[in-house]
């Protein structure tokens, strides 16, 4: 029966302090490597004779505009459908060179997440086939869900962080 | 005849053997906002370009600005077929999140309401594909029944289609006796006529040549494409997020995963079929066992956390704990504990996957929807690569696609 701590080794033994970052947050085993790396570790974790991870669950990215010069998530969820067990792995960008590898050639299904992922955070998904915006439209010139696009008017005053439990 | 009168056609256009059509994106043979570029030689299918988006909402956006339980409300807009499963897996997330474990009795509520979903979702989605098969009548037929699952959510919350139904820690009132006898004309009413409109597309000629061996795809394919749900369960994979990963009790049930082998629209039309009966069983041991409970246990309707749950509005005006609690959550003054989570649950077309990152804040942080139908339409080019145009309608309907939930 696949484990937690067993993943974690096989990853270890492959590629060693370069992946990092290893917590268990409600009991899924997250990690995180280099950008670079993120088709290695892809392949390698669907590839590999015990570790079968060849379901991509979910792809999404997250933007952290205080982690300076690795400001983009790129967030994989994947699922082992055998030994049923979930992980998710991250790969941090810098924002001003979102580039990262696709991995529309892995999964087919990446295609539009990854689609979905740039028109929302401009990931740049090096590789990708059809890199163009999915839900907004083709004129649109920046990448909406970054954080430095807020919901409100900013000169309201009733509405403020402080509000939202963020003083 | 001079050379004059004769009709000159553009350049190059004689060579040109294929023709553009553009499907959409309102369509009267394709049931939401889609839109298809396909390239047709013939009636037949080269190629297909799916355009999506044209209802986007930004609800990613907008759950950034929102407390937990207002976010309730737009998940109820993503599967609008099958409003109730988003509105629990929003729900359990929370909970999750927060820390909270729910009573029996209200998991089994949940239940209930998630199975009831469930069918009403299937019955749109099978009748729907008679519909673009030629055959009408079981569609109009079975709205009547649709309507007795409808009336059942009326009675728990209020509202029918986009339901908001229940709270974080269990529903927003106890299930009154009206929604149970209703449960209960629903269990003996359906079958029957479940069993009808089986009959009518079963084995019916017609029905079967125009979906059997069109729309197809191989295990291999539809897990590559991230397909999950019904259809992926019709190509043959047997995974049920229900089974693989129990949530709201669903262990203490007991109940069969249909699986199909061609994947195509037929078997995925057989496999919701029987999905229905499957919801259906679980219907009847989920209202077995909320009889059983007895004396105070039977009036036991949400989690013992006052906390987060919002208190009944008589005791917010005569108690003084409940009035505090009401304004603290409100006033978003409760703790809610950073960390991230990924919970998904087994909506009517696959699965529906939260991802909420929390700092700490009275608002998600980060909050992103794994919708399974935007994921799986896709794969569309390649199951209608070569088909007819017509098999390509029948396609897109039996694929189950909600615009709502595919735009987000």
């Amino acid at each position: 029966m696949l484990t937690n701590d067993i993943i974690k080794q096989r990853l270890t033994e492959k590629f060693g302090e370069q992946v990092n970052g290893f917590e268990e947050p409600y009991g899924m085993l997250t990690f995180e490597a280099p950008k670079e790396m993120n088709l290695k570790v892809l392949n390698f974790l669907f590839d590999d004779e015990q570790l079968k991870f060849r379901f991509l669950t979910d792809l999404c990215a997250v933007h952290y505009p205080d982690n300076v010069g690795r400001e983009l998530a790129v967030v994989y969820h994947l699922h082992n459908l055998i030994d049923n067990i979930r992980l998710r792995f991250k790969v941090f960008t810098d924002i001003n060179m979102p580039d990262v590898y696709t991995a529309s050639g892995l999964f087919s299904s990446a295609n539009w997440m990854e689609r979905e992922t740039y028109d929302f955070y401009g990931v740049n998904f090096v590789g990708h086939p059809n890199l163009k915006r999915i839900l907004n439209v083709d004129e649109m010139d920046y990448f909406p869900l970054r954080k430095e696009f807020p919901l409100e008017d900013q000169s309201r005053s009733d509405k403020d962080d402080e509000m939202f439990g963020r003083g | 005849m001079t050379e004059h009168e004769h009709i000159r056609l553009p350049e190059g256009s004689i060579e040109k053997t294929t023709n553009t059509l553009n499907l959409g994106p309102t369509h009267p043979a394709t049931h939401g906002v889609f839109q298809n570029i396909l390239e047709l030689d013939g009636e037949r299918i080269v190629s297909a370009e799916q355009t999506v988006g044209y209802i986007h909402r930004a609800f990613e956006k907008l759950a950034e600005r929102r407390p937990l339980y207002q976010i309730t409300p737009l998940t109820d807009r993503l599967n609008y077929c099958s409003s109730p499963i988003n509105n629990m897996g929003w729900h359990i997330t929370c909970e999750k999140l927060l820390g909270i474990t729910t009573p029996k009795r209200v998991d089994y509520l949940r239940i209930i309401i998630m199975e009831l979903a469930r069918i009403s979702d299937h019955l749109i989605c099978n009748s729907i594909v008679g519909v673009d098969t030629g055959a009408y009548t079981g569609f109009l037929y079975v709205m009547q029944y649709r309507e007795l699952i409808y009336e059942i959510y009326e009675e728990v919350c209020g509202s029918r289609l986009t339901t908001n139904i229940g709270r974080i820690g269990g529903f927003e009132r106890n299930f009154n006796n009206i929604a149970f006898q209703k449960l209960e004309k629903f269990l003996v009413e359906y079958p029957k006529v479940l069993k009808e409109f089986e009959n009518l597309f079963m084995r019916n000629r017609i029905f079967m040549e125009r979906t059997q061996k069109t729309g197809g795809i191989s295990a291999d394919r539809a897990l590559n494409y991230g397909f999950t749900g019904p259809n992926l369960r019709a190509a043959g994979v047997d995974y049920d997020v229900r089974v693989h990963n129990p949530y709201c009790s669903y262990e203490d049930f007991d109940f069969v995963v249909p699986v199909g082998t061609t994947g195509d629209n037929y078997d995925r039309w057989l496999v919701r079929s029987q999905e229905m009966w499957q919801s259906l069983s679980i219907l009847e041991q989920a209202y077995q066992k909320v009889q059983e409970f007895k004396g105070a246990d039977a009036e036991v309707y949400h989690a013992d956390a006052p906390e987060y749950y919002l208190p009944e509005k008589e005791d917010v005006y005569t108690k003084m704990e409940a009035l505090i609690y009401h304004f603290k959550i409100i006033m978003g003054e409760t703790k809610i504990p950073s960390g991230e989570i990924y919970f998904s649950v087994e909506g009517a077309n696959g699965e529906l996957g939260f991802y909420l990152i929390s700092d700490g804040g009275r608002t998600p942080y980060r909050l992103h929807f794994r919708r399974p139908c935007f994921i799986y339409y896709q794969a569309f080019e390649e199951l209608s690569k070569g088909s007819m145009l017509s098999d390509a309608i029948v396609t897109m309907s039996s694929l189950n696609l909600i615009a709502g939930e595919m735009d987000a």
